[in-house]
């Protein structure tokens, strides 16, 4: 009975540290939140391991310890507030150990992102309004508009097609470089680098970049150092597909 | 007037990339207003420092401690304010220019721009910690001077 009510925590313990991890949380968090939810159910002395990759959890010197890998990450931030929630309040005592099984496995399966088009929206919105905050011209948002849109469409795409997120940016990057070139050899925009700049911002890894120095100063070296190695990347494949286009 | 143009602007975005990163619905505006003071707070400060890496240093710090109030006035991570707001700052031209200059193969003036991008992300990432610390030490002491107050 004992062993069979630890199991369940452990597990609860580890998909909460999965779905925080797989929507950009911070690794210092996610230790905090699973050690939290273990001592609200009287495990006391739990070890665990956060990596980008993977979650390493154990309940000490006689239970059992249990390994999560961790396939995909992307950036859901109210999926990180939900998981949130659920553990505040099982360390309330307002949720059972099972009802917050429950809830986490609900948060698992929805999809709680904003439609496509939304996303769409904001992104081309964003693009225009950063030509302006970099000193462009009002001129040129149409172009920068038009171009952090089809950017963020492509990003999409091809990431779905061939799940490669670097090969995804770059393409994505190259296409907002053309469409800048192309709105200037029309006549429609007169700055090619504020456009293609403002252009590529919606790919920049901002969630990445903050992290990482985040779990750093934390002193999460490896989980640090590895999302900022996905940082650098995610910015040289866009450095890269603006350098493609402006090579010619 | 264009601070106000500026402001508006920063606020968009903010919202904008809080509707990219799936930010709860409830809360797209507090993420705007991070986004905004800590763009303004920057402007601001390069206007009288003239130095990009200070300002960065100002407007990081400024998102991450309205982020810290607004995630314990609602219970919430500060990720979820800090992430939108940090974007703005993210120094952008700088990394553009560093490149566009390699593929011109002017390494010099690459390295230039490059090590400036360099500072610049050290510096918002200094504002982001200082920030944090300033206000877990606000909250330690804050919460010492209750416990004292309910013994006395």
């Amino acid at each position: 009975m004992l062993n069979e009510k630890n199991d369940l925590a452990i597990d609860c313990c580890l998909l909460a540290g999965r779905l925080m991890i797989e929507s950009g949380a911070e690794t210092y968090r996610v230790e905090d939140t699973m050690t939290r939810m273990a001592i609200s159910q009287g495990l006391i002395g739990t070890q665990s391991f956060v990596t980008p990759t993977g979650i390493m959890f154990s309940l000490g010197k006689d239970g059992s310890t249990r390994l999560m890998s961790i396939k995909e990450r992307w950036t859901d931030l109210e999926k990180i507030a939900l998981v949130n929630q659920v553990s505040r309040k099982l360390t309330t005592n307002e949720l059972t150990i099972e009802e917050a099984y429950e809830e986490l496995q609900r948060v698992a399966s929805a999809n709680l992102m904003f439609p496509f088009i939304w996303q769409l929206i904001a992104a081309a919105v964003a693009s225009g309004s950063f030509l302006i905050l970099f000193k462009g011209t009002w001129w040129d948002v149409p172009a920068a508009t038009i171009a952090g849109g089809t950017g963020f469409v492509v990003v999409t795409l091809i990431h779905e097609l061939t799940r490669v997120k670097f090969f995804a940016e770059f393409i994505a990057a190259s296409v907002v470089g053309s469409i800048a070139f192309l709105a200037i050899l029309g006549n429609l925009g007169t700055d090619l680098n504020t456009i293609i700049i403002s252009g590529v911002m919606p790919l920049v890894p901002g969630l990445l970049i903050t992290n990482a120095v985040r779990d750093l100063m934390a002193g999460h070296f490896v989980s640090g150092v590895s999302k900022g190695a996905e940082a650098l990347l995610t910015a040289f494949a866009i450095g890269a597909g603006v350098a493609l286009v402006l090579s010619f | 007037m264009t601070w106000i143009v500026q402001g508006i602007l920063s606020f968009i975005i903010a919202i904008s990339f809080a509707i990219i990163f799936n930010a709860p619905r409830k809360k797209l505006v507090a993420c705007g207003v991070v986004g905004m003071s800590g763009w303004l707070i920057f402007s601001g400060f390069t206007l009288v420092s003239g130095d990009s890496v200070q300002a960065s240093f100002a407007g990081a710090f400024m998102v991450a401690l309205a982020a810290h109030i607004l995630s314990k006035r609602f219970r919430m991570p500060m990720i979820i304010f800090s992430v939108p707001g940090i974007i703005l700052l993210v120094p952008g031209g700088l990394a553009y220019n560093a490149m566009r200059n390699i593929v011109e193969n002017d390494y010099l003036t690459a390295i230039g721009f490059a090590s400036k991008a360099f500072m610049t992300s050290g510096a918002i990432a200094m504002g982001l910690v200082f920030a944090e610390v300033l206000m877990q030490l606000i909250f330690r002491y804050l919460r010492k001077r209750k416990t004292a107050s309910h013994i006395t």
